[in-house]
Order: structure tokens, then sequence, then C-alpha cells
């Protein structure tokens, strides 16, 4: 048969264990009707997987199982189990059933033995409690104490026909093999017959013990290959699965506040629903404060928020908020808000996963704080640390959780961030906040390094903490430098200063253009009456003119009518130039003047 | 104690007032080679050892499992000595008679 999926030939049936990470790695589950070797050292979680599988396949599918313990106590494992919700107690009356399969020390061993009376007794009970399962678990001592190799294959061999007998659904057997170790006893054959062997390890890395399974060997399928980590949760086990290759996770357009206005206004808008965002700076430059307006404004809007806190307790944190105006204890007390708070010292970054997965399914936020985040690598390996961190965004991005984390910066340059915990790759807002040292003053800086998706500012800004919270103010900078806090101040009264003068010069300026413009139509007037006085000047000399020119032609007439003189030549000069001919025209006037004037200086 | 007794392969206690009597119960299996011979073995012990002076029962584990199961059985084959105390188990198919006889408290 093809799988689909995966293009290959179908997998062996397989039965799911329950056990979150573990079905995914091992593509299913544990074989079924088959044998699982889980093996590893002592303290290495292999019988706890074991009956962790039983649990969750008696709670999930009522299937029921049988555990046969020869190494430790059933009341031991049992004890052991009680902090885990298994509800163990309920599971032991009629699904889960333990058979003490200890040999204590005072048993006289007399020649050899087999398991034949231990089979029997197994499917007795199998068949009165109808299970389908069955773990053996400790089987390395069975085998030591058969004390000959052929025995031991021998009695191996009977389980494992009496399991195929039996049709038993799913057989684990947990044993601490070194397989690489001295000694003849590495059991090859055991390995070699079973169907599926899972590797436990456990190790102490910087004073912090780090669980790990590998699947090395499961006969017929794939699997994922490789060491990984596995924590302890109240559900029991976790193992941190395989990351899927492939992201798929829904990017929404819709915007949330990052906390007050001025700071959404950077972010073009405010942080995209389901985003994360990363907080930086050494310690004081209000990252907590920061963090505590976005839970705040998260409350308000109704959403259930989770506010995650290390190595501070809640009660100091709400305290220390309420001084800069952000109020969390009324969202507390409403159970919007939840708070928890961690330690951080000898805890694996692991545990703080598991942790903080199981406070999200009992609070079920849409909005997430965790400050700082940074405190998880404080023990244990910084390598589990950043794959925890990683994890963490990724699984919140999953559950659409908008997430606001903050991180501790060794120096005040941000790019260190980029080799701690590495968050600042994976964040989608990337807000650096920084001191800056000028004139006696510490003030706080705010730059948003990256904000994907979203135009947001590129300027820094001056984060100032009043009683009515955070905000942001302007900065200058003069000379290449950035001024802030007395500086800024001092800058901007130097500001108010300047604009004065500027508008007093502007005002000078004004009224003494306005004053030339008046002197100039004041002489414009002088000149126009000028220009009018001339006119009427002239006007009066023309007319005494004509009167000159008239009385003239009168004085000719008269002698021509004394000497009889040709009249008609003399009449028609005198109606050319007649006076009425001329007036009311001034640019005609001179050449007809001109015409008149020469006959009259001509005699 | 009563138990039933479901296979008697060695013979009872000639003397019933006998107080120091031992009281054993041997679990077997009934095909099983070891069984076979932790029955033989038994059975020369007695005969050299007690004189007849013991009570044994033996039971086939097959035949009542969850009876064995109850008693605390782990592997076959498997002796329970009841009585006298303290109680003591001796597994195998009782090849080491030296072993045996220590722990059912008799001295060599």
């Amino acid at each position: 048969m093809i799988d689909p999926k995966r293009g290959t030939t179908q997998d062996l049936p397989k039965i799911a264990t329950g056990i979150q990470g573990f079905d995914e790695l091992s593509y299913g589950g544990l074989p079924r009707k088959r044998i699982t070797l889980l093996n590893g050292g002592p303290g290495s979680g292999k019988t706890m997987f074991a009956l962790q599988s039983l649990v969750g396949a008696a709670r999930m599918r009522g299937e029921h199982g049988i555990f046969v313990a020869f190494e430790e106590r059933p009341r031991q494992i049992i004890a052991n189990a009680a902090g885990f919700r298994w509800d163990l107690p309920a599971l032991l009356k009629r699904k889960l059933f333990f058979m003490d399969a200890n040999l204590s020390p005072d048993v006289v061993q007399s020649g050899e033995f087999d398991l034949r009376g231990m089979l029997a007794m197994l499917k007795a009970k199998k068949e009165e409690i109808g299970a389908q399962w069955i773990v053996f678990d400790g089987i390395d001592v069975l085998l030591t104490l058969l004390q000959n190799p052929k025995s031991e294959m021998r009695e191996i061999y009977r389980i494992r026909d009496w399991l195929a007998d039996n049709e038993v659904d799913a057989a684990i057997f947990t044993a601490k093999i070194d397989a690489h170790g001295p000694g003849p006893a590495n059991y090859g054959f055991l390995q070699f017959m079973v169907d599926c062997v899972i590797e436990f390890d456990s190790r102490l890395d910087c004073g912090v013990a780090l669980h790990r399974v590998q699947v090395t060997k499961y006969r017929g399928s794939a699997f994922a290959r490789g060491e990984y980590p596995v924590s302890f949760g109240p559900a029991g086990m976790e193992i941190a699965g395989p990351e899927p290759t492939e992201i798929r996770q829904v990017a929404s357009s819709e915007r949330v506040s990052a906390g007050f206005e001025r700071f959404d206004t950077m972010l073009g808008g405010g942080l995209f629903r389901g985003s994360s965002t990363l907080i930086t700076g050494v310690p004081g430059t209000s990252k907590t404060t920061l963090s505590g307006k976005f839970a705040e404004a998260a409350c308000l809007r109704g959403e259930r928020t989770l506010f995650v806190s290390f190595d501070e307790g809640a009660d100091r944190i709400v305290r220390n908020l309420t001084s800069v105006g952000i109020q969390l204890k009324p969202h507390l007390k409403s159970g919007v808000l939840r708070m928890y708070s961690g330690r951080t010292e000898s805890v694996a970054a692991e545990d703080h996963l598991v942790r903080l997965k199981a406070l999200i399914a009992e609070h079920r936020p849409r909005c997430m704080v965790i400050d700082p985040l940074s405190a998880i690598a404080k023990a244990g390996g910084l390598a589990a640390a950043r794959s925890v961190a990683n994890r963490f965004i990724y699984t919140a991005k999953d559950l659409k959780i908008t997430v606001v984390v903050t991180a501790i910066n060794e120096s005040d340059q941000p790019e260190s961030e980029a080799s701690d915990l590495q968050i600042s790759t994976i964040a989608d807002t990337w807000i650096h906040l920084s001191y800056l040292i000028r004139g006696g003053e510490r003030n706080r800086a705010l730059t948003i390094i990256k904000s994907r998706g979203t135009q947001h500012s590129n300027q820094v800004r001056e984060l100032i903490l009043s009683d009515a919270g955070p905000v942001l103010a302007d900065v200058y900078t003069a000379g290449g430098e950035v001024l802030m806090g007395t500086l800024r101040w001092e800058k901007e009264d130097e500001e108010r200063a300047k604009t004065i003068q500027r508008r007093s010069e502007f005002d000078q300026k004004r009224a003494s253009l306005e004053f030339a413009e008046a002197e100039t139509r004041a002489r414009i007037k002088s000149l126009e009456q000028d220009l009018a006085r001339k006119r009427i000047e002239l006007e009066t000399y023309f007319s005494d003119d004509q009167a000159r020119t008239l009385s003239s032609s009168d004085r000719e007439q008269s002698l021509r009518r004394i000497r009889s003189a040709d009249l008609t030549a003399r009449a028609a000069t005198a109606t050319v130039t007649s006076p009425d001919k001329h007036s009311g025209s001034n640019g005609s006037g001179n050449p007809g003047r001109k015409s008149k004037s020469e006959p009259r200086n001509g005699p | 104690m009563v138990r039933k007794v479901h296979k008697r392969r060695a013979g009872g206690a000639s003397d019933p007032e006998a107080a120091a009597a031992v009281v054993m119960v041997l679990y077997i299996t009934d095909s099983g080679p070891n069984s076979i011979r932790a029955v033989a073995n038994l059975e020369a012990i007695c005969r050299e050892h007690l004189q007849g002076n013991f009570r044994l029962e033996v039971i086939d584990v097959l035949e009542c499992p969850l009876r064995a199961l109850a008693d605390g059985v782990v592997v076959t084959p498997s002796l329970a000595k009841l009585s006298p105390l303290p109680v003591a188990t001796v597994v195998g198919n009782l090849s080491d008679t030296g072993s045996v006889l220590r722990a059912l408290g008799i001295a060599e």
C-alpha cells in the first residue's frame, strides 16, 4: 500500500502512546503487536515512559495493561508517579495491574528456573482484565538471575512467543544495557530480537540534569533521527519532538496596541495579533514597565493575559508598576490577568517550557509577557535555552498568542543579543532600550530595530516614566549627538527662543517694507499732482496762443480789405487753422500749431 | 494455614502430631523440564533429610495461575517453606541440595 503522505510503502501498524512528542518523532507511536525495548541508565526515564504509555492507552482508548516490575517495587513506582495528573489509583482498580516480580534478596537460588509459571499467571491475569498492553520493567534484572546465556536467550524467546500467541497489542521491555560497555552481558540478541529500540540518556550539563531520548531502531518504519530533549511536567514526560520543517502559521493583519498611543504610532499602528516582540536592554532600562504597559492594555481590552516573570515576585512587579501608573491589580482580581513567577537557578530550560505550556493550557491567554525570557539560560546549557526559547515562540505563534518577551543584554549594544538567546532572529518586532549618558544624566532611549511588515519609525525616542505611565518624547540631534533629558529641555527652550526671535525679526522687516511702500506711494501722489499742474499750465498757454493767432488774422484781413487783395486764398488758410478743429486733441495739436506758425513766421 | 492440595507427590507426615514438621509448597509447571527435575530433587531431599516429617503441597501454576499470583510466585519452579518460621523461598530446579537444606533450616 502506498501512503500518499510520504510516498513510501505503508509503515507497519502503530499504536499511539499519548506521550507528547514521541508519537510525532516515531511517526505514530510504538509498533503494534511487536516488542519495543527502552534502554537507558538508572533514572533516565524509561520506567516512566513505559508506565505513561500504559496510562495513556488506558485513558485515551480504554486499553488495559499489565506492568511486570522486576526491578523496582510496584509501590515505589506508583509513588513516583503520584506527582503526575494520571489519576493512577482509579486506573489501578480495574484497568492497570502491577505484578511484583522482584525476587527478594532472601530468595535462595538453587539451579535453573524458567518463566513458564509467570507467563501462565500473566495469561490468566490478561484474560481476567482484558489487558492489551504489557510492560516488562527491568528485564535485565531477570536475565542476570538466569545466570547463563543459553537460558537468557531461551526465556526471552519464550516471552516473545508468548506475546505473539496471546496477541498482545504492545509490549515494552525496559533494560539497562550498555551496548558499548565492558562485560559479556550486552544482550545483543535482545537488541536484535525487538523491533523498536529507544535509548534514554540522562546527563549533567552545567549542573542541570538533561534528559534525552533517541530512537535507534524501528524495523519497517521511518522515524525522526537524533536526540530529543525530555522534560517532566504535570502531565508526565514530554518530549520535544521534531519541529515541523514547514511553518504554517497564518499571519494576521489585525493590530493590537503595544501599550500606549505614541508607541503604537511608532510601530505603524501597533503590534500584529499573534506576533512576537522582543525587548532588549541592559538592566534598568524599563523593559518590565514597557511589557507591563502592554499587559495592562491587553487586560483593558478584556483579553486574557499571562504575565510570567522570572526571579522577581508577582507582588513586587505589581507594586513597582503601580508607581509608574500601570494598574494590574484589578485585572488580577477579575481573573483576566494571571501572573506567574518562577525561579530559574537549577531549573532546566526544558522544564520551564513544560511549565509555560501548562500555564498556557490553564489560562488560555491571548496576550502573554515573559520577563525576562533570557533568564531560562541561567541554569544549564545555552544551547538548550536557545532551543527552548525558539520552541516557545513557535508554540505561541501556533496558538496565535501575541507575545512580548524581554531579554537582558550584557552590553548596551543590541547586537549582543544575537550571541545570547538568538530570539531576535525569530521575533517579529525587536525593540531596544538603552541608556544615553550626557550632561550628567542617564536617560532611556527606545529604538525599533525591526518590525516585520510594518512601516515603523526609524527614529530614536526618549522613554520617560511618569505617574501616568511611560511616555515617548522626541529627541534632538545636535552636531551628531542625541540630546535627552535636561539637554533636551534646554534644546527645546533654545528652539522656542529662536522662534520668538525669528518672529520679531520678521515683524520688523515687514514694518520697514510697509513704510517704504507708503513712502513710494506718497511720492507717486506728489508727482501726479505735479503732472496735473503742468497740464493745466500747458492748456492755459495753448488757449492764449490761439487768442493771439485770431487777433493777428483779423488784422491781416482788415489790411487786405484796405488793399483789395485776393481773399479766397487767405480764407482757405483761415478755415484750416480754425480753433474748433484743434481743441480736444493734444496729439494732433502740435503739427497744427507748426503749420500755423510757419505762415505766421513767414512774412 | 489451610491449603487445597492439588497434587501430592510426596507422602504426608507419618506422624501428624509432630510439631517440628516442615510445611512446604512447591510451585511447578506440569510439563517443564525444570519442574520435573525440581520434584525429583525435592523428593530425594525429603527422603534423605526429613524422614517423613514434613507436609508438601505441590501446585501446578498452569492449573491455578491466579492463586500462584496471589501467593507471590515469580518464577517456576519455586519452593516456599512456610513453617517453621522464618518463611523462605527457593527458586530453581533445586539441584543445589546444600542451599535447599539451608533454606529449609536443616543443618547439614
